[in-house]
């Protein structure tokens, strides 16, 4: 009987191949004291474990090294360092020759020190506690005479299934037999779901259940783009997925020769198709996709899941990194949107009845002025480094706009001060999700360098419809009239002081919305990486001239069945 | 005993790799090595003493040399901290 498994797709495509489960051992042990006489011979053997556990980190480090390349082998490079460490062997020796047992001994030094690091404020600083982690892990194994899974070994198809993958874990997994990831925990910014993204197979995680679901050997399908996970799946499932994933090749085929083209309608205008990302991990996708730059940094990966704030430098390499991946194609970079329902731990937020219409984003930002300093400081110094534009969010009135730019030339004049290279002609701009910002884009068109339209929230915020309540889910209707007037308002606003428009919600990678996008004379539009390649085709297919006698039919019609008739029937007609 | 006193003027401070590799060459030394920063100090052959004291931009740290080859050890550490770009 097979089972189906509901995870987060975190790494697209599908994988079908025999499970292999990479589940920790039981590393626990009874507490147990040492004579006199009995502990030299236990430092011998926590001597000795010592040794092994050297030349097995060693190893690692060398078929790292071969495989994932000199980066990623620096983790154990680390922890080699971490076992020759007099102040991490000689506290732990001295505790034997104290009575403790060796184990025992091991994680009472290794807790000080996780204590010590895990409290620092530092990010760099809490990554060295996992290797502290990491590494103790497999001196205790040795010590207990329990073997670590070995993923080096594997020499044959399979999917991974695991608690969690830590770095030594990926590293140690050869890619040509790797098919896909399925893991209990995590997230779409997990160690293992970035792992998967960059060596492109499918991943789902999060799953909660797979490894008590899963045996050994089960096959096992990986759905990663729908967050699928089928255990111990028989002949016609199997079947099913092989016939769909063939598909998908031959798909993804046919558009991959669209990468390199220019997004051009059949009547010779062209579209800036961009890609939204969250981390700076994200590039490498928005880059195999082809899009033309980043229509949406979204930057709060660097606020979320953590309990201190980034520091500037700390986002100021992610800025930098980012710009220096995208070679001068533009990217635009949101700044803090978070507070309302988006928690960050590190800020002390009060909880509100009403999140959406509440302290967050531009208005929780220019109220937290030292916080919002640190963010432009870093996106003004990694300016230099690419094409870097400033958007700012649920801006509603033009004084939050002035207010913004005025902290951001501030923050300019300071750094030029100090000497510090900035470059001059950034663009900024805001997104526009707040009704009042829609009505009023004729005066924002005057001040801001271009719009962005956030479908999402503009969405919710002119139906009165909190998009997480599901009893009101119907009003979500990106393509009613109400909404395409608002649309239309702010491109020929835009255009009308030769300022450009953009949109990076959902709505801009949807093909039923396309039609009446290109209609509208949206001149960029930004989605999730994956969708780039499919709008280029769809777009290609257009012909702007059409679209806008859609348009035109679509801004008179009563309701949102209407306009789908109508885009159905004008997109028939080609 | 010999003992210098640095003044760190790196952006990031004494961390990531100019930590690794100051320990790596302290390590060659017989002498035992100490760094202060802070009224705190550490095993300067330790990656985790040194790294656990956190050093920032801006700090004053002072080294402490104690052995047969106490002179070069310093020399090297004081060599290493220029080099990594830590003392301006």
């Amino acid at each position: 009987m097979s089972k189906i498994l509901k995870g987060i797709g975190a790494s697209d495509g599908i994988a079908i191949s025999k499970a292999y489960s990479l589940v920790e051992p039981d590393l626990n042990f009874t507490k147990t004291s040492i004579d006199g006489s009995a502990s030299a011979d236990e430092v011998q053997k926590f001597k000795n474990s010592l040794h092994e556990t050297k030349v097995e980190v060693t190893k690692i480090r060398n078929y790292a090294e071969e495989t994932v390349g000199p980066e990623h082998a620096a983790i154990f490079e680390a922890h080699l360092m971490v076992l020759d460490d007099p102040e991490f062997v000689g506290p732990i020796e001295e505790k034997i020759t104290g009575g403790h047992s060796a184990p025992q001994a091991l994680v009472e030094v290794r807790d000080q020190y996780l204590k010590t690091f895990e409290e620092m404020d530092n990010e760099y600083m809490r990554e060295r506690a996992a290797d502290i982690k990491d590494v103790s892990k497999r001196l205790l194994a040795h010590l207990l005479g329990r073997t670590l899974p070995d993923p080096a070994s594997i020499d044959e198809e399979v999917i991974i299934v695991a608690d969690d993958l830590t770095p030594s874990d990926t590293a140690q997994l050869d890619k040509r037999f790797v098919k896909g990831f399925v893991t209990n925990a995590g997230g779409r910014t997990s160690h293992s779901a970035i792992m998967a993204r960059s060596l492109e197979i499918p991943a789902v995680v999060g799953t909660k259940e797979v490894t008590s679901a899963v045996n050994d050997g089960d096959i096992v399908i990986v759905d990663g783009t729908a967050g699928d996970v089928i255990a111990g799946a028989d002949e016609k499932e199997i079947k099913a997925y092989e016939l769909k994933t063939n598909e998908l090749k031959r798909e993804r085929e046919t558009l991959l020769e669209l990468k390199d083209d220019e997004t051009e309608t059949q009547d010779g205008i062209t579209v800036e198709l961009g890609a939204n990302i969250g981390t700076p991990d994200d590039v490498e996708g928005v880059l195999a996709n082809g899009a033309e730059g980043i229509g949406l940094f979204r930057t709060e990966f660097l606020y979320m899941g953590r309990d201190k704030l980034p520091t500037e430098d700390e986002q100021y390499e992610a800025y930098k990194t980012v710009l220096e991946k995208m070679d001068d194609k533009p990217v635009v970079v949101r700044t803090i949107d978070i507070g309302g329902d988006k928690e960050v731990p590190a800020l002390d937020m009060p909880k509100e009845l009403n999140p959406f219409l509440g302290y967050r984003a531009i208005r929780m930002a220019l109220g937290n002025k030292e916080l919002f300093r640190t963010q432009l400081r870093a996106l003004l110094r990694a300016s230099v480094h690419g094409n870097l534009k400033i958007m700012f969010p649920m801006i509603a009135t033009i004084q939050e706009f002035e207010e913004a730019k005025a902290l951001l030339i501030e923050c300019r004049d300071e750094l030029k001060a100090d000497k510090v290279d900035v470059k001059d002609d950034i663009e900024t701009g805001i997104m526009v999700e707040i009704p009042s910002a829609a009505i009023l884009a004729d005066e924002f068109a005057k001040v801001v360098d271009f719009f962005s339209i956030g479908t999402n929230d503009l969405i919710q915020y002119t139906f009165a419809a909190d998009r997480m309540n599901e009893n009101v889910s119907y009003l979500y209707q990106p393509y009613h009239p109400a909404l395409l007037r608002l649309i239309d308002n702010v491109v020929k606003a835009a255009h009308r002081e030769d300022k450009w428009v953009g949109m990076c919600g959902e709505m801009a990678g949807d093909s039923t919305a396309m039609p009446l996008l290109i209609g509208l004379g949206l001149d960029e539009l930004s989605m999730s990486a994956g969708s780039v390649l499919k709008a280029r085709s769809q777009i290609k297919n257009l012909k702007k001239t059409d679209m806008e006698h859609l348009v035109e039919a679509a801004l008179r019609s009563p309701d949102s069945d209407t306009v789908t008739a109508l885009v159905k029937e004008y997109t028939e007609r080609l | 005993m010999e003992q210098k006193s640095y003044f760190i003027t790196d952006e990031t401070g004494i961390h990531a790799r100019p930590a690794t590799i100051l320990v790596q060459t302290a390590s060659k030394f017989d002498s035992d090595l100490q760094l202060e920063y802070n009224g705190k100090k550490v095993n300067l052959k330790s990656i985790m003493g040194v790294m656990s004291l956190g050093v920032g931009k801006d700090s004053e740290v002072t080294v402490y040399a104690d052995g047969n080859d106490e002179e070069e050890a310093l020399q090297a550490v004081t060599d290493t901290l220029s080099k990594e770009g830590l003392t301006g």
